[in-house]
């Protein structure tokens, strides 16, 4: 290996600033918060070096209303929080979505809710992160699940947001935040290459901001290029001013999902472990994944069939693929560090294909992946003994998942 | 072959450092390494643990499970993570915070970490570092000079010294303890 291919150990939080530069950041704002302080300390240090801005905001609202401002005028901007911070900036993410202002927001999920325990990874920022903002609203979600794809989510993320001019929320947990692990990161290792937004072709007098290609993305003249750009969180028209009338709401509703909805195949993405023959898949997704997969190993080692559907993109969820899955599956378990938030998305979207239930685990840590194992064999269990477990496929809201409680109290059998 | 190493005491013992320390040691080293920690929000007191996981292979979860090998600083330490050890493990304890432990399947090794610190470093700041070179000579996990690398590549220029001695002292200690354990 060449020098610069060597390997070193580097932190989930550092990753992300260094993926964020090599994808081309170079305006973060933000107000530092645990567990995503480093990624404010490293902006700091590292964007001066290469010519970008880093402001330290008064809080999160000026945090990503700066971040939209630098992205209106061309720059590709960034900011990261947790939780508390993240609950602030949803009526600007609502904004950035509504004007089309590609934004990548970064948020490292500690216990909640409200300012919970700081230092505890958490899961329970996914339904906020899809549906954070009022109104339907376009935006990408994606869970990385370890230090290198803390690099080339966030890398990715700048792609996505420049190419579609949404909002990406890369939703990240503690563990992986704070997780150091020894990895390559390079620009040359990146699979993908780097996205620049759509200039426009047009000369000014004729360009509309808001006049979309046929992929669903109007091209964006930077502020101050000489075009002239019109930004609003009303509804409005190809030229950006506001309108009221009923076809210029419905097609505008309508385009802003559709980028996303008609792009999905080359958005969704997904991992699959030891997933084609195994009788129990366990959709898991963030650090929860690395218990997972190594749930497989255990389990493995004791003669089961066991694996893990781990979706990279929250939202747009890969969901063919897990229905796939679901279909060959006799079980599906949902781990999570929430209360069921993720199980919901896919009871819906396996529609009854086989058995799904979530397993909540919410001490504030880690489950080690013997717990996961437990959980999986209990439920392979309870799948043989009650041939009717289609509608006992309910999220149980505890750490075990405990068929003989849960069928005595929940459903009186 | 997977490795569990986890050091665990108070905030400000400096354990995380020492986590890191050793992870990039091992990084340095070529193997796959994993490092995450627990702490409070404290900068100060309330406890603190770092994992390490060491693999030849990827490693598929980050934290340790079962430590192999498990360095305790103090007493609240001992008594939360001793009963975590892998049977048959190694357990290295702070004597001077730790006085006594509950009956562990491990090889124990009572070395009095912070007293080396303070007493013959007079600096008790530094007892992460001597706790690395009794890990490094009591368990051969890395070589020594590569955990002697990774501490000066870490530390502040005009303390380079100080850790030095610090480490020598540590692989000193624990020298020491296998004597004395040989001899009995």
């Amino acid at each position: 290996m060449t020098p610069s291919h060597k390997q070193r150990l580097v932190q989930g939080n550092e990753a992300c600033v260094e993926g964020a530069i090599t994808a081309g950041m170079r305006f973060y704002a933000g107000y530092p918060i645990t567990p995503s302080t480093e990624i404010a300390e490293l902006c700091s240090r590292k964007l001066p070096a290469v010519g970008g801005t880093f402001i330290q905001m008064e809080d999160e609202i000026g945090s990503i209303a700066a971040v939209l401002g630098a992205s209106a005028a061309g720059m590709k901007a960034m900011t990261a929080t947790s939780g508390p911070g993240f609950s602030l900036m949803q009526e600007n993410i609502g904004y950035a979505a509504m004007a089309e202002i590609p934004c990548v927001i970064v948020n490292v999920q500690r216990q909640g809710p409200s300012t919970g325990v700081a230092t505890a990874p958490a899961q329970g920022d996914v339904m906020q992160a899809i549906w954070g903002t009022h109104g339907d609203h376009p935006v990408v979600v994606l869970s990385p699940a370890s230090v290198k794809e803390m690099y080339e989510l966030t890398a990715r993320a700048f792609n996505l947001a420049e190419q579609f001019r949404v909002p990406v929320v890369l939703l990240a947990d503690e563990v992986i935040a704070h997780l150091r692990e020894s990895v390559v990161l390079d620009r040359e290792t990146l699979p993908f290459p780097i996205v620049q937004r759509k200039k426009p072709s047009v000369s000014p007098s004729q360009y509309l901001p808001f006049k979309a290609d046929a992929d669903g993305v109007p091209p964006m003249a930077n502020l101050g290029d000489g075009y002239r750009s019109q930004f609003t969180g009303l509804v409005h028209d190809e030229a950006g001013f506001p309108s009221t009338r009923p076809e210029v709401v419905n097609s505008l509703i309508r385009r802003l999902h559709h980028k996303l909805e008609d792009n999905r195949q080359q958005i969704a993405s997904f991992e699959a472990v030891h997933l084609d023959d195994a009788e129990l898949v366990i959709v898991a997704y963030g650090s929860m994944a690395r218990a997972a997969i190594a749930a497989t190993r255990l389990a493995q080692e004791r003669g089961l069939r066991l694996g893990v559907f781990r979706p990279v993109t929250l939202h747009p969820f890969p969901h063919e693929e897990l229905v796939t899955a679901a279909a060959r599956a006799r079980a599906i378990l949902v781990p999570e560090m929430n209360l069921g938030q993720l199980v919901l998305e896919v009871q819906r979207l396996t529609a009854g294909r086989c058995p799904v239930v979530g397993w909540s685990y919410v001490r504030g840590e880690l489950p080690t992946p013997d717990l996961v194992l437990t959980q999986a064999l209990r439920l392979l269990e309870a799948e043989e003994e009650y041939e009717d477990l289609l509608q006992l496929a309910a999220l149980v809201r505890d750490d075990i998942v405990r068929p003989d409680w849960w069928l005595e109290q929940e459903w009186g059998a | 072959m997977r490795r569990e190493i986890r050091l665990a005491g108070t905030g400000g013992q400096g354990l995380i450092l020492a986590g890191v320390i050793l992870a990039e040691a091992a990084t340095s080293e070529g193997f796959q390494v994993a490092q995450s920690q627990t702490y409070g929000p404290e900068a100060r007191g309330g406890s603190s643990a770092c994992s390490v996981v060491i693999d030849g292979e990827e490693i598929d979860f980050p934290e340790a499970e079962e430590p192999d090998i498990l360095l305790v600083m103090s007493k609240e330490a001992a008594e939360q993570e001793i009963p975590k050890l892998k049977s048959g493990g190694v357990l290295i304890c702070d004597s001077t915070y730790v006085k006594s432990i509950p009956p562990a399947d491990a090889s124990v090794h009572m070395v009095p970490i912070s007293a080396i610190a303070k007493q013959q470093l007079g600096r008790e700041m530094v007892a992460n570092i001597v706790a690395l070179g009794v890990l490094a000579e009591l368990t051969g996990l890395l070589p020594h000079d590569a955990l002697e690398g990774a501490v000066l590549a870490r530390v502040p220029e005009k303390t380079k010294d100080l850790n030095r001695r610090a480490f020598a002292a540590g692989v000193a200690a624990a020298e020491k303890a296998l004597q004395v354990r040989q001899s009995a």
